[in-house]
């Protein structure tokens, strides 16, 4: 038995067992390791994808919920070798250190910009707060955040 | 993928004029990583290859773990070498003797070492490699060395003659290298002290950067392991039977530390691990608590051997007997995790007495050692190909889990994946020292010091890591234990209790508990004295130029003094570590007892930069690391078991908790300080010194949360 799927627009198919997390069929199945594993609990918001453009945390989001729908993850997140407007500030403010939280924020900050043209602090904060840098980059993803929503609206 | 294939190239003999000024001669084993040109790689160093194709590859002696050091190590090659820094590949050095970090003795990350020992020994290594693509060229043109000039790798001579570093690259390796060379006058850097941009930006932003995590190695399988609550403690017996007949479960295997599962995917590991029954021989940890650890910190420092820190000054006990004024406070700290995001894993294939290593580690040499000795192989049949760090912060030093990880493939005969949950990770760290602080001091009729007692009990990270014998003066358990300030009579004093608790090193390491209690009691001096705490300190700081400049340029720049929004108070804290200078002023208020900071204004003199937007990342951040300490976190030991278990319970500071941070920048021709740790030690005693100003309540232990302000 396996369940169909799409993946950055791409169908997909995933033979694991149905109660398996998305987040380990994304990276041990299906070898898309950019989305990463933290905490296992929804708390740290490492393994953040899409799930038809809402933000999920797929390391609760088992493989069966996802038959039939949509998945974006951080390797679809800029088209066609172009870079994402969060994905351009991102780099002017050179918000990653070890990096190893960004797909997850880069995927809810996305969703955030997908619902929210202009976003005020305070909704960047209420939208980011599920993610978690131990490396401390909220001050420059805050600035990128604005940045990138900037540019949104002027594109 | 990560590509291991390796393959052995004679070395030239190099000399090196880093600190300690080692003559190198070796044979190397280099490990080929993608960003290596095809054709031929030429070795003219250890640090610098440079290709047929004028390729430009640093082989990089530092772990990557978010504090830059992939880009300021480049740069200071590239500055040498007459290059851009997007000419520049980077990739993991091996673990070999030519790489050991000059200040800590072995090819670690950490200390805030890596520009300290690289700053020199980086440029050098450009600077000959420069000289010897001059000679090369000199010698093929039939021109003076002094006629040729270099840019973006491409040397020019007279007449219009140019070729490319590749071209020259042949005949260059094949000189010898200069002993002496002759580094840049500062004044002519062209890339050193830019704001250069981070060459591992598009990897971090695309998902494409590869951690340890997500390494694979051909028929590659995964495991989870079942450790005994109780650290240190081991299994007995175990029942497997639910777990062998899961899907996909390959082997359930024992090794010292616990119980392996290895399946085809690793989360068909995990649930299978999550069946076994372990009985576990819990071993001597099994009665360690807080309050026993307490208990015995404070009695090392009532009656334990008396460890000096640094010779005293004058006479503390006469001048305590004639003071007009004296006082005393304790301040305690408690166990901390480390928690980087990506948890403990490794990746390992063992083949007879062939060993790969492939994962995130701070420690090469420590990895390749300790394996080695697990397995009983030679330390040069291992390779290692350290990956990008999903944070380090001190715990990746530590070897515990690469070695599972060999111990498990030498089972199964299969390369491995161990990847820990996040429950594995935060019970089984090797947690920053509890430790107490206990502080005496003496004012004159006008409220000045006249007297200073500095006491730390606490447990020694060295002891268990390097052997230091007992009762011997840990050097990591005193940082900043000695302040900047002019007090006539002063003493300073270590006690060290082992606790029995698995201790480690964690970003700041003794700076977070010594700057806590020295800048907190500075504080209620002041206050006792009826001065203004700012004040107070600078007409103490008549011999440290240095900490009166920060001190002042962050007071200036926060507005200290000046009125502040109703409800507000600033506080202020001052630090020397790792070479460089660093004062913070917190604005912080409260609401229903939770303490929120605004804004932390910081000024750091931490010599001459490399990269200055490193170096303020760096700032920001290890503010964001140090306030889960001082306002959230803290690690509970009951009956030998950490209690916190994930982020819910041991929560760090999220977005919505993260101060707007402001960083000065003092210009300075100084050597180049650390600066990946201390803002982290400062952050907290600026807060606990906002919190007093504000409430009047002043709190002695971290972190101040809700209940414990509450109490104050």
């Amino acid at each position: 038995m396996s369940v169909e799927f799409k993946v950055n627009g791409k169908a997909a198919k995933a033979s694991a067992e149905t109660d398996t997390p998305l987040l380990w069929v994304l990276r041990d199945e299906l070898g898309m390791t950019g989305t990463k594993f933290g905490c296992g609990a929804a708390l740290c918001g490492a393994c953040t994808v899409h799930v038809n453009g809402q933000p999920v945390r797929s390391c609760q989001t088992p493989l069966a919920s996802v038959a039939g729908k949509s998945v974006a993850t951080i390797e679809g997140l800029g088209t066609n070798g172009k870079l994402h407007p969060l994905q351009m500030t991102w780099i002017q403010h050179q918000v990653p250190q070890c990096g190893y939280c960004q797909s997850g924020q880069l995927m809810s900050a996305a969703a955030l910009l997908e619902t929210n043209k202009n976003p005020t602090d305070a909704d960047i904060d209420a939208a980011m707060s599920g993610n978690i840098c131990r490396c401390g980059t909220y001050q420059r993803m805050r600035a990128a955040i604005h940045d990138a929503a900037a540019l949104m609206r002027n594109a | 993928m990560i590509e291991t294939q390796t393959s052995r190239r004679d070395f030239l003999k190099t000399s090196s004029t880093s600190a300690g000024g080692l003559m190198l001669a070796m044979s190397l084993p280099v490990v080929a990583g993608k960003s290596m040109a095809a054709g031929t790689v030429h070795t003219p160093n250890a640090w610098v290859h440079i290709g047929d194709d004028n390729s430009i590859t640093l082989l990089n002696a530092h772990s990557e773990m978010g504090q830059g050091v992939y880009t300021s190590m480049s740069m200071l090659v590239a500055e040498e070498l007459n290059v851009d820094l997007d000419q520049v590949n980077v990739v993991s050095a091996p673990p070999a003797a030519v790489y050991v970090n000059a200040l800590l003795g072995a090819q670690i990350t950490g200390g805030s070492t890596s520009v300290r020992d690289g700053w020199e020994k980086l440029r050098v290594a450009g600077a000959q490699v420069r000289e010897m693509l001059f000679s090369a060229a000199a010698a093929k043109w039939g021109v003076d060395k002094s006629q040729l000039t270099s840019s973006r790798g491409i040397v020019s001579g007279p007449g219009g003659k140019t070729a490319t570093y590749g071209e020259l690259a042949d005949a260059a390796s094949k000189l010898p290298v200069p002993e002496k060379v002759a580094l840049k006058d500062p004044k002519d850097f062209r890339l050193v002290g830019t704001r250069a941009p981070r060459v591992d930006l598009m990897i971090k932003t695309n998902g494409t950067a590869q951690f340890g995590i997500d390494a694979t190695l051909p028929g590659m399988v995964y495991a989870a392991l079942a450790q005994c609550p109780v650290i240190g403690g081991t299994p007995v017996s175990f029942d497997d039977s639910k777990a062998k007949a899961m899907p996909g479960v390959i082997a359930v295997v024992k090794i010292a530390d616990g119980v392996a599962v290895v399946a085809d995917t690793w989360w068909r590991a995990k649930k299978a691990k999550d069946t076994l029954t372990v009985t576990w021989d819990r071993g001597a940890g099994a009665n360690i608590s807080d309050d026993s650890a307490f208990a015995g910190t404070r009695q090392a420092i009532a009656s334990g051997k008396v460890i000096e820190i640094t010779k005293p000054v004058g006479n503390v006990d006469e001048a305590m007997k004639g003071a007009a004024k004296t006082m005393q406070a304790e301040y305690v700290q408690y166990w901390q995790s480390h928690s980087p995001l990506e948890p403990m894993n490794f990746t390992a294939d063992v083949k007879g007495d062939k060993v790969t290593l492939v994962g995130p580690t701070q420690f090469q040499q420590g990895a390749q050692g300790s394996v080695a000795a697990a397995l009983g192989v030679k330390p040069e049949d291992i390779t290692l190909k350290t990956t990008y760090l999903g944070g380090g912060f001190g715990r990746r030093i530590e070897l515990d889990f690469i070695v599972q990880a060999a111990q498990i493939s030498k089972s199964v005969g299969k390369p491995v994946k161990l990847v820990w949950s996040r429950e594995d990770d935060m019970t089984h760290d090797f947690y920053r020292p509890l430790a107490v602080n206990q502080m005496k001091g003496a004012m004159d009729k006008s409220g000045m010091p006249v007297a200073l007692e500095f006491k730390v009990g606490s447990q020694s990270v060295t002891q268990r890591a390097f052997g230091l014998p007992k009762d011997t003066l840990d050097p990591f358990m005193v940082e900043a234990a000695v302040p900047g300030y002019n007090i006539p009579n002063a003493k300073f004093d270590l006690m060290i209790h082992d606790t029995g608790v698995r201790v480690g090193y964690m970003r700041a390491v003794s700076h977070n508990h010594n700057a806590f209690a020295n800048e907190s009691f500075i504080d209620e001096m002041a206050k006792a004295a009826g001065k203004d705490p700012y004040a107070y300190r600078m007409a103490l700081l008549q011999n440290s130029p240095r900490h009166a400049n920060v001190l002042k340029l962050a007071a200036e720049k926060a507005g200290w003094g000046k009125p502040l929004p109703a409800g507000r108070a600033h506080g202020i804290a001052l630090m020397e570590g790792y070479d460089t200078y660093m004062a913070q002023v917190a604005e912080v208020s409260v609401t229903n007892g939770v303490v929120r900071v605004h804004k932390v204004t910081v000024a750091v003199d931490a010599g001459m930069l490399i990269n200055p937007d490193t170096v303020e990342a760096q700032v920001q951040g290890a503010i964001i690391l140090g306030m889960g300490p001082a306002l959230k976190n803290r690690i509970h030991i009951k009956n030998g078991e950490v209690q916190e278990q994930n982020f819910n319970t041991y929560e760090p500071i999220r977005a919505y908790e993260a101060p707007h941070v402001d960083v000065i920048l003092v210009k300075s021709s100084e050597k180049p300080g650390g600066i990946g740790e201390p803002a982290t030690a400062v952050v907290g005693p600026a807060i606990a010194n906002a919190v007093a100003a504000l409430t009047g309540k002043r709190v002695r232990s971290l972190p101040i949360t809700a209940e414990v302000l509450s109490k104050a």
